[in-house]
């Protein structure tokens, strides 16, 4: 469920002892609560739900989606010889 | 900037993904989604229309605007009117039909019905409104629980008398087991839903796939994350393979985010609950736990409530365990239709009677 | 000229205070109060010869004014817009360009508009000022006039500030046919910019959005613009402004009014990035959200060209793009073609636009 929106933390403060941010979505700036995420630090990207983080972005590397991307890349070029299947 | 927001990087992977999977798929399958959000992407993109024939999607109960039970519409709509309450609800909480009146109906009333978008902003309220009784009805599967504890654990910092939640919080597992169980199951795979497994994780999922032997793969929005999550789950059913995989490493881990579940088993225990069209799933849903109670709307408005009757054309209950399409109803698109519907899953924006009606239009 | 003495008039206060911060129900009984309001307030601002004369209807010589072979065109609008300032416009700006849109979709030159006000008790007069200095930017701009005025006043609670209705004249040559039933297929489909910005702009300011952005309000005449692009092109099928239910409400409309498909792309669609960004934020769909100030062109496919490159050469029409095609069908029906090549129908907008949680 759930709409999640990714989002760039640039402000982090408290308000009455509950850690709170500023979360910039491509020019649009919302007050969201990051006593989810308490880890998250300026400039990381963080999922955002109903005013709060719901986690913090990672880097997929080494993540078997991008492997299996990689392969039917491997794949493709192979079956489709150097042409971009469209 | 477009209307579209997939990139054609992700659109040539996408169709990359989805050659593959046609590719290897060689018997029927059925595969359900338990998210309305994951529904609404599938039928804003049409995703269906570019899988092979033998692959089927079931849109399971994901949207839990339609699985609020008839009997927490009643209650929210009796608390609505009382003269000292502001109630606060998401969006889309407002059309769905009571026994006889939704939210809007009230507001139109007179009542103080107001959307929030946070229950944050209910907590404000309440802050800005101390003469006021502001009650957050709580809807949503795990994904809004840990924003509602945390807004509990604020109001209770603020020492705020004046604020209170209607829990009617549901969870997944329980869901899965209930569907797996149903003797007219026929899900063959899962796509877990992304969003709820980046605060639960995924590790709740793996003794469920292996009792039923169902493959379950943990799935994000976008076109290429609902490619990929589809791809993943025919591979274990063709291969005849049984795990727990997850597609949406961007956000999700095995242990998920446990700073937001330790804020939901703080201030929260499973309870019973009822869902509108299939019935009362154990220890499915949420309450607040003792030193949490005064937050709870149900207690501190007495409410009493009569006999409820749904409507005897909708068959929601079906539609959401997945063993029929919205099409198979007599009543969609003539009598049930958005601007005048009779269960709940006309009414979401996700429900699959909605999605089907908004998008389903081409031969 | 009448004299200045305060009229007698049973329980109405013999001298009234003149100099009031906010609208009272003695501004709408007709009487001095009324009188100070119309010529202190708003001939002030809306003043012209035809407006300043002070009688009950405007006198239009239109034997000084309309060509010969002309069809006269008239739009009505009301404006109930809350809140009345957004980022972009208020309510002023809306209700004139409002009907100065409207009158213009059919090919016409607007050249006449009247206002009726209706002012709630309470409403304070430098915000009534505000507006009207709003309107007469407006009908300066699109080189209208605001020949006759109304107002009156209600108690407080049974108005919301104000409503504003306008009503346009204006005379269309009478070789244009361009409606709604005009779409044929092979037809172009052009929007001449960026989509869903008023509506995010409004529902921002309504202020419980939680969320600050830069969006502004599109609000704007496109008289000007259509004037020069029926010059260019003067075999224009279709012209329409997609306001209340957005870009895909209005070529539903156009679609069933010409019983033909529209088949749009997704991917070429235009949305700034953070009014996509806002309306992802709240579950809205830029394709739904209100424009006042774009317009839906339906050409045919051999002017598209020259359309496109007309509108782009005007301030408001800079980012007008081909966004689908028109094809014959037994019925009307809007299409949307994903960038995934897979293709679903879009309906009109059922009741208000709910912000969703999933």
């Amino acid at each position: 469920m759930c709409l999640g929106i990714p989002g760039k933390v640039v402000e982090i403060y408290e308000v009455d002892g509950t850690l709170m941010s500023k979360v910039d979505f491509d020019g649009v700036v919302q007050e969201v609560c990051i006593a989810t995420t308490p880890e998250a630090q300026l400039g990381q990207y963080v999922l955002v739900h109903a005013g709060f983080s719901l986690n913090v972005l990672t880097d997929i590397e080494a993540s078997e989606t991008l492997k299996i991307l990689k392969e039917l890349e491997a794949f493709n070029q192979s079956y489709y010889g150097e042409q971009d299947p469209q | 900037m477009t209307a579209s927001k997939v990139s054609p990087e992700s659109i040539r992977q996408t169709k990359a993904v989805m050659d593959e999977i046609r590719r290897i798929t060689t018997r029927p399958w059925n595969i359900m989604e338990i998210c309305g959000g994951q529904t609404h992407s599938i039928m804003e993109y049409g995703l269906d229309q570019l899988l092979p024939e033998e692959i089927s999607l079931i849109h399971g109960p994901g949207c839990p605007v339609c699985v609020t039970s008839l009997e927490l519409i009643e209650r929210a709509l009796q608390i609505a009117v009382l003269p000292e309450v502001i109630f606060t609800s998401f969006g889309d909480m407002l059309r769905v039909p009571g026994s006889s009146s939704d939210l809007f109906g009230a507001r139109a009333q007179g009542a103080d019905v107001r959307v929030v978008y946070s229950p944050m902003d209910a907590v404000k309220l309440a802050q800005a409104n101390p003469e006021k009784q502001v009650v957050f009805f709580a809807v949503g599967f795990e994904t809004t629980v840990p924003a509602i504890a945390a807004s509990v654990l604020h109001a209770e910092k603020l020492g705020l008398k004046n604020f209170s939640i209607l829990p009617a919080n549901v969870l997944v597992p329980p869901a899965m087991h209930a569907i797996l169980q149903s003797p007219d199951n026929r899900v063959n795979a899962f796509l877990a839903a992304g969003h709820v497994c980046a605060i639960m994780g995924y590790w709740q999922y793996e003794p469920i796939a292996e009792k039923y032997r169902t493959p379950i793969v943990v799935t994000g929005f976008d076109p290429l994350d609902l490619a990929m999550g589809i791809l993943m789950n025919v591979r274990q059913l063709e291969e005849d393979r049984v795990e727990v995989e997850n597609a949406y490493p961007k956000y999700v881990t095995r242990l998920g985010n446990q700073t937001a579940q330790s804020m939901i088993d703080q201030v929260f225990e499973p309870v019973d609950r009822q869902w509108r069209g299939i019935g009362t799933i154990a220890q499915s849903g949420l309450g607040l736990k003792a030193p949490y109670q005064h937050f709870d709307a149900g207690v501190r408005f007495d409410i009493q409530l009569a006999q409820l009757q749904e409507s005897p054309m909708c068959i929601a209950g079906s539609v959401l365990r997945g063993v029929a399409k919205p099409i198979d109803c007599p009543a969609f698109g003539t009598l049930c239709i958005p601007t005048n519907p009779l269960g709940a899953p006309m009414v979401s924006a996700e429900g699959a009677c909605s999605a089907y009606y908004r998008f389903h239009k081409v031969k | 000229m009448e004299d200045n003495l305060p009229v007698m008039q049973g329980a109405v206060c013999p001298i009234p205070i003149s100099q009031h911060q906010q609208v009272v129900i003695g501004h709408g009984a007709g009487g001095v109060l009324t009188h100070d309001l119309i010529r202190n307030i708003f001939q002030k601002y809306l003043g012209n010869v035809i407006l300043n004369q002070g009688n009950d209807a405007a006198l239009l010589r239109m034997w000084q004014e309309i060509p010969e072979d002309q069809n006269l065109v008239v739009s009505t609008d009301a404006h109930i817009v809350s809140p009345l300032f957004f980022a972009g416009g208020d309510i002023g700006r809306l209700s004139v360009c409002g009907t100065v849109n409207d009158v213009s979709m059919l090919g016409a030159v607007p050249k006449f508009l009247t206002a009726t006000f209706i002012l709630e008790e309470g409403f304070s007069i430098a915000d009534l000022e505000k507006i009207l200095v709003s309107m007469a930017a407006a009908a300066e701009e699109a080189q209208v006039r605001i020949v006759a005025a109304d107002t009156k006043v209600t108690e407080k609670g049974k108005s919301d500030g104000v409503f504003i209705s306008t009503t346009g004249f204006g005379w269309v040559d009478r070789q244009y046919h361009i409606s709604g039933q005009s779409a044929l297929a092979g037809d172009i489909v052009i929007v001449s910019g960026p989509i869903g910005n008023h509506g995010i702009a409004v529902a921002e300011a309504r202020g419980n959005l939680g969320f600050r952005s830069q969006i502004r309000s599109d609000v704007a005449p496109l008289n000007d613009m259509i004037a020069v692009l029926l010059d260019a092109v003067p075999n224009v099928h279709v012209l329409r402004d997609p306001t209340r239910g957005g870009l895909a409400t209005t070529l539903v409309e156009i679609a069933c009014q010409s019983k033909v498909t529209i088949r749009l792309k997704e991917e070429n669609i235009p949305v700034d990035r953070d009014v996509r960004s806002a309306c992802d934020m709240l579950g809205l769909d830029p394709l739904y959200m209100a424009n006042e100030g774009k317009l839906i062109v339906i050409v045919p496919s051999e002017d598209a060209e020259l359309a496109l490159e007309t509108l782009r050469s005007h301030p408001y029409g800079h980012k007008a793009v081909e966004i689908g095609l028109v094809e014959s069908s037994s019925e009307g029906q809007l299409l949307l073609k994903t960038p995934l090549g897979t293709t679903r129908h879009l309906d009109m907008l059922a009741g208000e636009m709910l912000p969703r949680i999933c």
